[in-house]
């Protein structure tokens, strides 16, 4: 029977939904005010900003050609030296001057990429890039956008004062051009949109977002994993080395006292309560923090946790060294999930949990002889893995056809540490 | 009070912990000659007295993982007949593992610091290691006979609870009491086994322990 895949979920592929970089704020700009009426446009003030960021560009494009120009009226060396020198000055002045200029107008159509800007201080090779394709080639275009948007319209307008202008086409003319002035804000606004959408794009590619996002749920997993780490600690250090204490007490003073009297009773029953209590916390801390994760690597835990397993599991994993802390907790809750979920639903009589590193990726597979038909999206345990997992960008695949067999299996692109 | 009086080194960075162990220790008439809370502490005491036994603790000073452990096999490593017994928040098998890879296996001991509740079992075990025998904690035994292939489903119920007290190092007469059977039953059990599960019958005390223990180890499910 051909294997079902229930689940495909790549770490780098995952749903736009997970992944609300800016969540809070609806998204304000120039493409999105293009939607609406020409009044509430005009209201809105994108063709007002459209306008003074067009207008701005060909003033810094302006002012970039002029470097070349002058040296080439004003200086009477060859031409060779004119266009390095140019050259030259023209990217010193794009960096200091217009790399600034343009970020700071960018601001002016895209107030979410300015707050990036603003916290991204470090300027990358990109970014002076983006600058001079702006300030070379693209001012151009803002030039010729700004004069037929608005030359062709305000020519119009203009006619009844033209000399040459019949006076019968200059009432036709005239409204006419007024209305085209109130529509040349579209495509002015639309350009501009666009203009941003290109900042966007080459400033902050859409990879380096995901990769932000990636990274920043890493960071709140491995705050998750610092801060369980702490809890277990304490509770070692502090209740568990006491309950032990007490027993022992408790067990010290059981062996002064007559067996059978009726303190001797109570004492074993609290010596009993005791024992208990232990056991429990020390189950409890087990599920807090995995002591044997840290001190002994993935390995050693998952045959831990595969002994407490009510299902027969074989492992045979061949890591060659420690990995890195955030991988090898990944995995161990994957496996102990997966554990959990041969002896709750499968009913299986053996499993087996294989695992390898290959090729520059750990490879672990969960195999159980059981009945299948496991499904990602009945229950949280398996979407949780998913997820977990995706911080590590690792991938998920089940496979789980009614009937079974089931294989569960993690790949995670790592690297191993020998000397751990 | 026993006939053996051990001098015993105890190394725990738990202060009242370890005072209760020495309190407990003394209690059955032996004497604590070293009372730490490090592990470089620990291998000077060794180097500084002449003892039965070391026991410590797993997470000590300075990182607080697994200082003790690395401390036991360091020392069993440059003495391997001198006897250890480890006590640790949790137990698995590649630490016992470890453990009984040093010294032929001979005096190991590696115990939940949750027996110490159960004082008189928790002396006894300790005099049994001092006397080279072994003390492996019921939870790794349990992990071990239940990852053990198919032979030892041919025993019975009470044969497979015979199987894990030898595992964890009992004597027959304890295995009797803690069974509440006599020496004779469990002799007979014992030889049961022995014959299900293809260990030489003629092998006695630790050495029958040791090949039960690697016999465990070196099986898997089927």
């Amino acid at each position: 029977m051909l294997g079902l895949y229930l689940a495909l979920l790549p770490g780098r592929d995952i749903p736009p939904t997970l992944d609300p970089v800016f969540p809070s704020s609806p998204r304000h700009d120039a493409l999105s005010a293009i939607t609406r009426g020409p009044l509430k446009l005009l209201a809105s003030g994108w063709p007002w900003r459209s306008l003074s960021y067009l207008a701005l560009s060909a003033v810094s494009g302006a002012a970039v050609l002029t470097i070349p120009l002058l040296l080439i009226f004003k200086l009477d060396v060859p031409d060779v030296v004119v266009v390095a020198l140019a050259a030259v000055l023209m990217v010193i002045f794009m960096r200091l001057i217009g790399l600034p200029f343009e970020l700071w107008r960018l601001r002016l159509v895209d107030a979410e990429l300015a707050t990036r800007i603003q916290i991204r201080r470090r300027l990358a090779p990109r970014q002076l890039s983006y600058v001079v394709a702006s300030m070379l080639a693209l001012w151009w275009i803002d030039l010729g956008v700004l004069v037929f948007s608005l030359g062709v319209p305000l020519f119009m307008l203009s006619a009844p004062l033209q000399p040459t202008a019949p006076t019968w086409l200059a009432i036709w003319l005239c409204p006419f051009g007024a209305l085209l002035l109130l529509v040349s804000a579209y495509p002015m606004t639309a350009w501009v949109g666009a203009r941003a959408a290109m900042a966007r794009a080459i400033l902050f590619p859409q990879d380096r977002v995901l990769g932000e996002v990636v990274r920043s749920r890493a960071r709140l997993v491995d705050a998750f994993e610092a801060e369980r780490r702490r809890i277990e600690r304490d509770l070692h250090d502090g209740a568990q080395q006491r309950l032990v204490t007490l027993t022992m007490k408790l067990g010290l003073a059981r062996l002064d006292l007559p067996p059978g009297s009726a303190l001797a009773t109570d004492l074993r029953d609290a010596h009993d309560l005791a024992t208990g209590a232990l056991a429990e916390l020390r189950e409890l801390i087990r599920g807090i923090h995995p002591k044997v994760l840290t001190d002994r690597g993935l390995a050693a835990a998952v045959q831990d946790v595969a002994g407490h397993s009510e299902v027969p599991v074989k492992v045979d994993l061949r890591l060659g060294g420690r990995l890195s802390a955030t991988i090898e907790t990944a995995v161990y809750y994957a496996v102990s999930e997966a554990l959990t979920n041969v002896v709750k639903h499968s009913g299986a009589t053996q499993c087996s949990v294989r695992g390898e590193v290959r090729g520059g990726s750990l490879v672990v597979e969960v195999s159980d002889d059981g009945v299948g038909g496991a499904d990602i999206s009945r229950g949280s345990g398996l979407q949780g893995l998913a997820d977990r997992l995706a911080v590590v960008d690792g991938t998920l695949v089940v496979s789980s056809p009614v009937g079974g067999p089931t294989t569960l299996r993690v790949g995670i692109p790592c690297q191993t540490d020998d000397s751990g | 009070m026993p006939d053996r009086r051990l001098r015993i080194a105890v190394a725990d960075d738990a202060v009242l912990l370890r005072e209760g162990l020495v309190g407990v220790l003394e209690r059955f008439g032996h004497t604590v000659v070293a009372s730490v809370g490090d592990p470089d502490s620990l291998l000077a005491a060794v180097h500084a007295d002449e003892l039965d036994i070391v026991l410590t603790d797993v997470r000590m000073p300075p990182t607080f993982t697994d200082e003790g452990m690395r401390a036991a096999l360091a020392l069993r490593r440059t003495w391997p007949g001198l006897p250890v017994l480890v006590l640790s928040q949790y137990v698995e098998q590649s630490s016992a593992a470890d453990l009984l890879d040093t010294g032929g296996g001979v005096g190991i001991g590696y115990l939940l610091k949750d027996r110490v509740g159960d004082v008189a079992q928790f002396v006894d075990a300790v005099v049994r290691v001092a006397d080279g025998g072994t003390a492996i904690d019921p939870e790794v035994v349990r992990t071990l006979v239940s990852q053990t292939n198919q032979p030892i489903h041919r025993l019975t119920g009470r044969e497979r609870e015979v199987l894990a007290l030898m595992a964890e190092g009992r004597s027959n007469a304890a295995i009797g009491t803690t069974l509440v059977v006599t020496d004779a039953a469990v002799a007979k059990h014992i030889a049961s086994i022995l014959t299900k599960l293809d260990l030489p019958p003629a092998t006695e005390g630790h050495r029958r322990v040791l090949a039960v223990l690697a016999y465990l180890r070196d099986s898997e499910p089927a």
